[in-house]
């Protein structure tokens, strides 16, 4: 059933993040995988942070969106390793964040073995402004209004901007 | 799709609610929760609930700074720090209760325990205090809780490790936000100076009891599911040495109190738990 399988993932791949509707789940890396089990869609995600209080309506809205594509029988499964990074938002997902005016991410860090280090030194990051492109950009708090985001300021244009953090 | 208003948006469907009630989705839906052959079940499960519990209480008491705290910005902060550790209590309460054999959910676990079943360490349930008493206790709570986490990653148990892996991300940026916090307060004024010094020497008694081994730990060390509490003390310390000399505040010397996990707690808990359980108890099963 090739054809179910491609359908039922074309579906998927058009379902949105209910907190950044810029993006589908394929787009943000939340949608791992798409399979078809004794006649059952099998949907399989990840959530971004433990906390992500959107995992529940990513279930509905992926069951909806199926559902209404005639996909009668579906199963949507968490998948909690390896842990989702921002490293899996696809370019086109950056694209869209940026036009929304929310810096996309840098590369995620690097763990290397052993203790994390702590850093207590100015963040070095290099986060370009959405609105006017200025490199000369500063944090204002690693917390934003969801779980993923970062609140920055531009030093050039002085708007305040969100800035998906790295993990 | 059109809603008259929020709230019959977000309930609505009746199958997609995010804040309201109890008998939320199982946060470990879809993921093979079997126990390896030779792992206790009955240990595991008692450790998820240590590790649940811990992030539980600390998660309440941050919740408490929603509306007190000091600016916009740290309001959303700490309302972030314990989301992501109310997330872990999730998945580490269903964890519980898929290997404990009893089938438990998360709510029962959390709304309909009594204080003296709670395995806590008791430096989570500390009264809320002032901002310099919040930031001790979180960058203490962090940095022991980071390591702890690293150190499970190899964990012989696939989900606890996995459950591990995604907190040391997030545990990471809460050590960060309080290490910067205590060193601007310790390196501030004279008066953030001795009111983050003063939270430090409040909560230090507690810190023994986060590297006091309890049997369930020392068993499931030995089987490679757990981590030895007691070999977390070095990284702990020589990362409080540096936020402690970068901050120029000292290190208390107030002796440590013995613990460890045995449902001993200060007399903050039961009125946390009161608060915390309330909306369930009156209403079991409610959902709206």
């Amino acid at each position: 059933m090739v054809t179910t399988v491609t359908d039922a993932r074309a579906v998927a791949e058009t379902v949105t993040d209910p907190e950044l509707p810029m993006l589908t789940l394929a787009d943000l890396g939340v949608l791992r995988d798409v399979t078809e089990e004794d006649g059952r869609v099998v949907v399989t995600i990840t959530p971004t942070y433990s906390g992500c209080p959107a995992m529940d309506a990513m279930r509905a809205d992926l069951i909806r969106a199926l559902r209404a594509a005639g996909h009668e029988q579906v199963e949507v499964r968490t998948v909690l390793h390896p842990p989702w990074s921002t490293d899996w938002i696809s370019a086109a997902g950056r694209r869209r964040l940026a036009e929304a005016g929310i810096a996309p991410p840098g590369a995620a860090p690097r763990r290397a073995e052993g203790p994390i280090p702590l850093a207590l030194g100015p963040t070095v990051l290099t986060v370009r402004c959405p609105r006017c492109g200025s490199a000369d950009t500063e944090e204002t708090s690693a917390f934003g209004a969801t779980a993923c985001r970062a609140l920055r300021r531009c030093r050039a244009c002085l708007e305040p901007f969100e800035h998906v953090k790295e993990i | 799709m059109s809603f008259d208003n929020v709230y019959e948006a977000l309930s609505g469907d009746g199958d997609a609610r995010w804040a309201f009630g109890t008998g939320f989705a199982d946060p470990l839906a879809g993921v093979d929760t079997t126990v390896p052959p030779d792992v206790d079940p009955a240990d595991l499960a008692a450790y998820c609930l240590m590790l649940g519990d811990d992030a539980l209480v600390m998660s309440h008491r941050l919740q408490e700074w929603c509306t007190n705290a000091p600016d916009l910005e740290e309001e959303v902060a700490l309302a972030n720090i314990g989301l992501d550790l109310l997330g872990q209590t999730r998945m580490l309460y269903a964890r519980a209760g898929h290997a404990d054999g009893t089938g438990r959910g998360e709510d029962a676990y959390a709304y309909f325990r009594e204080p003296e079943e709670f395995a806590n360490v008791r430096l989570a349930e500390t009264p809320r205090g002032d901002f310099g008493d919040l930031i001790a206790k979180l960058l203490v709570f962090a940095t022991w809780r980071l390591a702890l986490l690293q150190r499970l990653i190899p964990s012989r148990d696939p989900v606890l490790a996995a459950i591990a892996a995604k907190g040391v991300k997030e545990v990471a940026y809460h050590r960060d936000h309080a290490a910067q916090w205590a060193v601007r307060l310790g390196d501030g004024t004279d008066e953030s100076h001795r009111r983050m010094q003063a939270g430090l020497d409040r909560l230090w008694p507690l810190v023994g009891e986060l590297f006091t081994p309890h049997e369930v730990e020392e068993r499931l060390a030995r089987a490679g599911v757990a981590a030895d509490p007691a070999g977390l003390r070095a990284e702990f310390d020589a990362v409080l040495d540096q936020v402690l000399t970068a901050a120029t505040l000292r290190r208390p010397e107030a002796p440590l109190e013995p613990g460890g996990r045995r449902g001993t707690h200060t007399e903050a808990l039961a009125p946390l738990l009161a608060e915390l359980q309330s909306v369930a108890r009156a209403l079991p099963e409610a959902t709206w």
